[in-house]
């Protein structure tokens, strides 16, 4: 067993874990009025979001941080949408497109940044 | 009906998502990974938004226009995101961000050593 065989080994491990207590256990709903379809939504989001996280901890230069934090704005986009149907509440969808335009701004001022000019050019 | 094509679109943008999250933790550079996960995550949550108008129809009484904002929402992305994505490989081409070692070529620096574009 060399360390890279022991790597992937618990990287599987940790795959099938995680779709075993996908299928098995119920995602306790923080509020009541979460379907359970919705629920198991919010559960894969989570995933997308642990793995745009170790990007963003451990990417070796900036502009892996920048594209890693536009991917999570985008992905909140989503998780508002999802939000917006069981509890039938427009103004998350609001709340959608001001975050969409936000992280759009957000990463341009970053990627203007790491190009050493100006904001103004 | 609704809520089962509704939830069709909602699990096909959810693979997406994770396909492109995938991508983002796996791939060896900065590019590969740009060029992965924005047109996945894109795609998925535009899949998803197309989801919530069908579930909750597009013009009736009970979705009070939360469809048309959702549409207008689908719009923002597809315009905003290549944008983004373009604008921070470009400038971790000028921050000096190297390429994988296996890349093939660099026709843009190529372009900026022969004077071709600014």
């Amino acid at each position: 067993m060399t360390p890279k065989k022991i790597r992937w080994f618990f990287i599987l491990l940790f795959i099938v874990a995680s779709l075993v207590f996908f299928v098995v256990y119920p995602v306790p709903s923080l509020l009541s009025w979460q379907s359970a379809c919705a629920s198991k939504c919010f559960f894969v989001l989570m995933i997308c979001f642990g793995m745009c996280l170790y990007r963003l901890l451990r990417g070796p230069t900036p502009a892996d941080r920048a594209a890693s934090m536009f991917a999570m704005g985008i992905l909140i986009v989503g998780f508002c949408a999802i939000l917006s149907i069981p509890t039938g509440r427009v103004w998350y969808i609001d709340i959608a497109i001001a975050w969409a335009l936000q992280s759009f701004i957000g990463a341009l001022a970053i990627a203007k940044f790491l190009e050493g000019k100006g904001f103004d050019e | 009906m609704n809520q089962i094509v509704g939830y069709a679109f909602i699990f096909i943008g959810l693979g997406l998502n994770v396909i492109g999250c995938i991508g983002l933790m796996r791939l060896p550079d900065v590019y590969c990974r740009l060029s992965s996960t924005v047109k996945c995550v894109t795609t998925g949550t535009c899949s998803i938004l197309i989801g919530t108008i069908v579930i909750k129809g597009f013009a009736g009484a009970s979705s009070s226009g939360g469809s048309i904002k959702a549409f207008l929402c689908i719009i923002f992305l597809l315009l905003t995101a290549p944008v983004a994505a373009h604008a921070i490989s470009k400038s971790a081409h000028a921050f000096g961000v190297k390429l994988w070692e296996k890349s093939a070529c660099d026709e843009y620096k190529e372009d900026k050593d022969a004077n071709k574009i600014s």
